[in-house]
């Protein structure tokens, strides 16, 4: 298939308009968007990942793989709607209050998005009643938090806690991420996991739907 | 001689350790810019800087990081004067004044951000702190030569030395920024970009900062700026704490000095404490 092909190595280079016009190709082709997006975009995204981890790619490639994939995604979203296509979850991300650090956020978001997720994006510094709100109004069943800085870390813990007075912590799964958090941080604060990068966090969300 | 060589000819000069923490110790919440202090809690800013000064620090920084245009929202204009004000309180006649100017937060690349945006941020931050006299201009923890070379042209504008620094936090062996630019890429690009001395600062702790320094070193001759993190982030329930203790910290003292370093101190989870420690490790050494 040279199409999918083509599309495969425009994500994988970053290249959205060359992702874009091949996106277009393979549905003119007649293939299935669902297809194209588990055939080709998911391969693609984990093999963008592959090169992140051995160092190969850094933030930039990453992110101008992203933006590629999010070109396909734009043009097959509507099709796969309309085809009735469940995404493979929901997910409301942003960085916590007091983090303005949106580029790791964005990241993951991307890369979700890439990974099949529906992704809402609340932006950075968001209060925990927002991320409350967006899981409530938008229906999400997976909440992703961001934080850069060992100070803004504590309030992961408190948009826990907000889901939990609010009635819903059972109603979510809550993943957490960014420089200086840990897995042993994301257990003690009583997150369901933790990712130590934009193509972990995708594998960490799958299973969490999952489970 | 230049400003920043008259500075340094008595040797290496020890500067100051983290600002947000401290800041924390003394009440402030997690969630607020510590910048917006200057302006609401200025005695407790001051607290900071003063503990600093006390330590030994030969210059002090200014609690003015975030505070640009693009980062940040609030009375910009007052916020960065004022933190100028109160490290220059604090410092009198026995440390230096370096005023901080962080990164925006946005990516240029990734077409977030737009380069005329990001030139008028840094030209407004460095213009006020620069009137409100700070001795010379910080631009730190960035990990965009791109972004850097804004914030250079920028602070270079004031006609104040200029020192730049980046936080080499990824790869291996991290000794590369986020972005992926190594410490020649970075020395080469800020030498050509006109700053007056390079650094590393945050990163992932002291045990990997004298590399770095030799190499930014190597590649471009300019005084060394190094304010390495204390270490990795220790986490025990959901409280944070550094696993570095000062004494460790300090034992870096000699190689950091043999790598060339000119300036140094510590940057994320370091205290006054670290700053005594240093200065005593500096004393030792003469």
């Amino acid at each position: 298939m040279p199409d999918l092909d083509k599309l495969n190595e425009a994500v994988i280079e970053g290249d959205w308009k060359t992702a874009a016009a091949a996106t277009h190709a393979a549905i003119a082709a007649g293939l299935e968007p669902l297809a194209i997006v588990t055939g080709c975009l998911v391969p693609a995204m984990d093999e963008v990942g592959r090169r992140f981890e051995c160092e190969e790619y850094f933030v930039p490639e990453m992110l101008l793989s992203a933006r590629a994939m999010k070109a396909s995604m734009d043009i097959l979203r509507p099709l796969l709607a309309a085809a009735g296509a469940q995404p493979v979850g929901r997910v409301a991300i942003g960085t916590v209050k007091g983090d303005l650090h949106d580029i790791g956020k964005n990241l993951v978001g991307a890369m979700l998005e890439g990974g099949g997720f529906e992704v809402i994006d609340l932006g950075a510094d968001v209060s925990p009643e927002r991320f409350v709100e967006a899981v409530v109004k938008g229906n999400a069943n997976l909440v992703a938090l961001s934080a850069l800085l060992t100070v803004t870390m504590p309030a992961m813990k408190t948009i826990i806690e907000a889901f939990r007075s609010a009635g819903l912590r059972e109603k979510v799964k809550i993943m957490v991420g960014g420089a200086p958090v840990t897995q042993q941080y994301a257990d003690a604060i009583g997150a369901d996991g933790y990712g130590d990068s934009a193509g972990a966090a995708v594998a960490l969300a799958r299973k969490l739907v999952a489970a | 001689m230049s400003r920043l060589g008259e500075w340094l000819a008595d040797g290496l000069l020890i500067t100051d350790g983290a600002w947000g923490t401290e800041l924390q110790a003394r009440g402030l919440d997690p969630g607020v810019a510590p910048d917006t202090w200057n302006l609401t809690h200025p005695e407790r800013v001051e607290a900071v800087a003063r503990a600093y000064v006390e330590a030994g620090s030969q210059v002090i920084l200014t609690n003015t990081f975030r505070a640009n245009a693009v980062a940040m929202q609030g009375d910009l204009e007052a916020i960065n004067r004022a933190g100028v004000a109160i490290s220059k309180r604090a410092a009198g006649a026995r440390a230096l004044v370096f005023a901080s100017i962080g990164p925006t937060g946005k990516m240029l690349m990734a077409g977030e951000i737009g380069e005329e945006q990001v030139k008028a941020a840094f030209a407004a931050q460095a213009a006020a702190l620069s009137a409100a006299g700070a001795d010379a201009l910080l631009v730190e923890t960035m990990s965009d030569i791109e972004e850097a070379r804004l914030a250079v042209a920028a602070a270079k504008s004031t006609g104040l030395p200029v020192i730049v620094s980046f936080a080499f936090d990824s790869g291996k062996n991290k000794d590369r920024t986020m972005m992926g630019a190594t410490p020649e890429a970075v020395a080469a690009a800020m030498l050509e970009a006109g700053a007056d001395a390079v650094g590393a600062n945050c990163g992932v702790g002291v045990e990997y900062a004298a590399p770095v320094c030799r190499r930014l070193r190597a590649a471009c001759g300019l005084p060394i700026w190094i304010k390495p993190n204390a270490g990795l982030p220790k986490i025990e329930g959901a409280a944070v704490s550094y696993g570095t203790s000062a004494e460790f910290f300090a034992s870096h003292y000699a190689a950091l000095r043999e790598a060339g370093t000119a300036f140094l101190g510590g940057c994320c989870g370091t205290t006054p404490e670290f700053i005594r420690a240093l200065v005593s490790a500096q004393r030792a050494a003469l």
